[in-house]
């Protein structure tokens, strides 16, 4: 496996990208976008600013437009935005919708919305979720009938990130007739027949219901196979969980040098709080479970970079330890705060908030636990 | 030999061509690993001859100067070494506190004087090394030791007691810290020396663990005459290169979270709680426990590297070495723990029928796995060492 440390360009691009968050505000930006309570939930000036930076292609090849890095790099932009909770939608629309489409869309597909993805121009969103498919790829009940020469789907899909405001939907459907697989479907925003209606989540993320009333697409917006859309599927939300990772890495690393740093400044009983051992331990475990954690975000982007045949279990691994570290201290940071933490005007609890989003995002500890053990043959 | 994968060809003929056939698959035999040193006799010869062998290649010291006796091989190279030599299922050529914890000490703090005297044979497997670090009344609080050493001429005159000096009984020299000025802070008055066990007034007593066996010692010094020059660094600066030590050591009880050339665990799950119509592990429970400690040990295993490739690209070793020690036994505990519950009443065995010899074993290794958050610093001072010097928490 590659050294895992950072190069001299990487930790650049990790400077580059620390410094791009907070000076566009870091937690307080959050904080703004969620009171003004506008549903696109993030900042398009900042987008277009990452679209500038290049930021929006990091993962793609060059031929599509991007700029041919791989997920060590992409893990470094998610990590600085997971510090600032920044709620742009890269994952979803970068890795995920542009990821899938780079991988199994054709040239014509790709030339047609990866440029311009990369460079602000269209967004993306890859629509997974249904209301009863917790994490399983293929628990889907959004209906593909074929029509005419093209198809007809019908359904609902659930927590979009990013579909507020999306120009094109990347669709999974169940293809009525023939084997009754997966089919990815490239679906444009205005087609008619799709109404797209925001959510509320606890994370104040852009997040959408996307219902689909017998929209008809050509034969030309399936993506790879019709009935193949499974594997590709799988693929893009392996690399999307790994960008996940990188942004739970950062949330976990800032609230918890914030509540390092309140340990130093708060005192109790004429002492500060630091002093207690009930505290430091505690605060020692948390270091060691995040320490963990980067060593595994960073096994894991190298693993799918480099085609590794344990990648799968990398992405697991990871998956799970950032899940479990990340509720471990962010629930750690609020108790330490104490009182203060279970306020709104305090930012601790924004963290605690994104967390748990994060942490169901593909798969929550406990369904990489059975994966890792799945794939090991326990 | 900068490119790992072209010596691996090199290490694995030299494996396959020099490792007796005996000790092939006798990894997990204790009586197969060797400490040297001019008392302990090896139980089988072969792994004398495999000690030798390895040594007159340098690979019983892989990553030390060929003057020494190593054969200066990179951190990756050694690594590459051991996985060939964990293929065949083969003990390391050579174990002992001499490798892994005096002599890399010697190496960062020693005079080239010393280096000289001592690397040679411990490479060789010469002398074998025992830590007297631990009195008493100076436990998870080192710094408070009392053995005293006091100067005459070109001596020092050590009267004391250390405990907890393992395999004392079986060692050639100690390294140990003495109490060289009682009036200052601590550990301002300590100092780091070398001394031959054979010095007139050393006086050892076994003392018997939990686990029947005897590794640990009582160690007593009686007027005992020490050189000068086996002062290691400066007088009464003993207590740097003590934590430099101990970090060694607690890299290299913190190595064994890692797993290493033990039973795997799913198997041992496998045969014992047995498998279901599908193949899995018929116990939910177990096989999430069996899971849970292979991802730990992967993440864990995976910082270790991660540590490693910083210090190869330059990084300053800090205090991780805490951070290694505390997370890899509770992690080697958790799995003895787990090994127990696999094989249910048969981990119960002491001796004699009714029992395989890897069932008796086992018993004994969770037993002696009970001491790993005590040794080398217990696994609260550990997280205290990372309180105060990595997260800056005040005292």
């Amino acid at each position: 496996m590659a050294s895992l440390v950072l190069t001299a360009p990487q930790e650049m691009l990790a400077r580059t990208a620390a410094e791009f968050v907070s000076k566009h505000g870091g937690v307080d930006r959050q904080r703004r976008l969620r009171d003004e309570g506008g549903e696109l939930g993030y900042s398009p000036e900042v987008w277009a600013e990452m679209a500038d930076l290049g930021w929006l292609g990091i993962p793609l090849a060059e031929e599509d437009g991007g700029l041919g890095m791989g997920l060590a790099e992409t893990v470094l932009i998610t990590e600085a935005m997971g510090r600032g909770l920044a709620p742009e939608p890269f994952v979803s629309a970068v890795v995920f919708a542009g990821g899938l489409l780079a991988d199994a869309g054709t040239a014509e597909q790709r030339a047609a919305w990866l440029p311009p993805l990369v460079d602000g121009e269209k967004r993306l969103a890859p629509a997974l979720l249904e209301a009863g498919s917790r994490y399983g790829l293929d628990r889907v009940e959004t209906r593909a009938r074929p029509n005419g020469g093209g198809w007809s789907l019908s359904g609902e899909k659930v927590q979009v990130v990013g579909g507020v405001g999306a120009d094109g939907f990347v669709i999974a459907a169940r293809t009525e007739g023939g084997d009754s697989g997966l089919t990815l479907f490239l679906v444009p925003g205005e087609a008619d027949g799709i109404e797209v209606v925001a959510q509320k989540r606890v994370d104040f993320r852009n997040s959408a219901i996307v219902r689909l009333s017998d929209v008809h697409v050509a034969a030309g917006a399936v993506l790879g196979d019709a009935g193949g859309g499974l594997e590709p599927l799988g693929r893009a939300v392996d690399r999307a969980t790994v960008a996940v990772c990188g942004e739970m890495l950062g949330l976990m690393t800032e609230a918890f040098e914030r509540t390092v740093e309140y340990l130093k400044s708060r005192s109790q009983f004429g002492v500060l709080i630091g002093t207690f051992q009930a505290l430091k331990h505690r605060a020692a475990k948390m270091f060691i479970e995040i320490e963990l954690s980067r060593s595994t975000v960073m096994a894991a982007a190298r693993a799918l970079d480099e085609g590794s045949d344990d990648a799968e279990l990398q992405v697991s691994n990871a998956k799970a330890r950032c899940s479990e570290a990340l509720i471990l201290v962010t629930n750690e940071a609020l108790q330490m705060h104490g009182g203060i933490g279970m306020t709104d005007e305090h930012d601790i609890g924004l963290f605690m908030k994104r967390a748990r989003a994060l942490e169901f995002a593909f798969g929550d500890a406990a369904f990489h636990r059975q994966r890792f053990a799945r794939l090991r043959g326990f | 030999m900068s490119d790992p994968s072209a010596f691996r060809e090199e290490a694995r003929t030299w494996v396959e061509a020099n490792a007796p056939e005996f000790l092939r698959g006798r990894a997990s035999d204790p009586n197969a690993w060797a400490a040297g040193g001019r008392k302990a006799p090896f139980i089988y010869p072969e792994s004398r001859d495999w000690l030798l062998a390895a040594a007159d290649r340098g690979f019983s010291v892989p990553t030390w100067p060929e003057e020494y006796g190593g054969a200066g091989l990179s951190r990756d190279e050694a690594l590459v070494l051991h996985e060939e030599i964990a293929r065949l299922a083969l003990p390391m050529p050579l174990t002992g506190f001499g490798y892994s914890m005096i002599g890399p000490t010697l190496l960062d703090h020693g005079t080239e004087a010393q280096r000289a005297e001592h690397l040679p044979k411990i490479a060789r497997g010469e002398i074998r090394w025992c830590q007297g670090y631990s009195e008493p009344n100076a436990g998870s609080d080192l710094a408070s030791l009392a053995t005293s050493a006091v100067r005459d001429g070109d001596f020092y005159v050590i009267n004391g007691q250390k405990i907890w000096t393992s395999g004392a009984d079986q060692a050639d020299w100690i390294f140990m810290l003495v109490r060289t000025n009682p009036d200052v802070k601590k550990q301002r008055g300590i100092t780091f020396i070398l001394v031959d066990m054979e010095s007139p007034g050393v006086e050892v007593r076994p003392i018997r663990l939990i686990s029947g066996a005897s590794p640990f010692c009582e160690t007593f010094f009686h007027n005992v005459r020490a050189p000068v020059h086996q002062v290691i660094g400066e007088v009464n600066s003993g207590w740097t290169v003590a934590k430099a030590l101990l970090g060694h050591e607690r890299t290299s009880i913190g190595g064994m979270g890692r797993g290493g050339a033990r039973a795997s665990l799913p198997d041992l799950a496998r045969d014992y709680v047995g498998v279901d119509e599908t193949g899995r592990i018929d116990d939910p429970a177990i096989r999430e426990r069996v899971t849970q400690c292979e991802m730990d040990a992967m993440s864990y295993g995976l910082t270790i590297k991660r540590h490693g490739d910083g210090l190869e690209a330059g990084h300053k070793p800090g205090p991780e070495s805490s951070m290694f020690k505390y997370y890899g036994t509770e992690l080697n505990m958790r799995r003895e723990e787990l090994m127990l519950s696999i094989r249910g009443p048969q981990a119960l065995g002491w001796e004699g029928e009714g029992f395989e010899p890897a069932e008796l074993n086992q018993t004994r290794t969770w037993l002696r796995s009970r001491a790993n958050s005590i040794e080398g610093g217990t696994s609260e001072i550990q997280l205290n060492i990372i309180a105060k010097r990595v997260l800056g928490l005040p005292d």
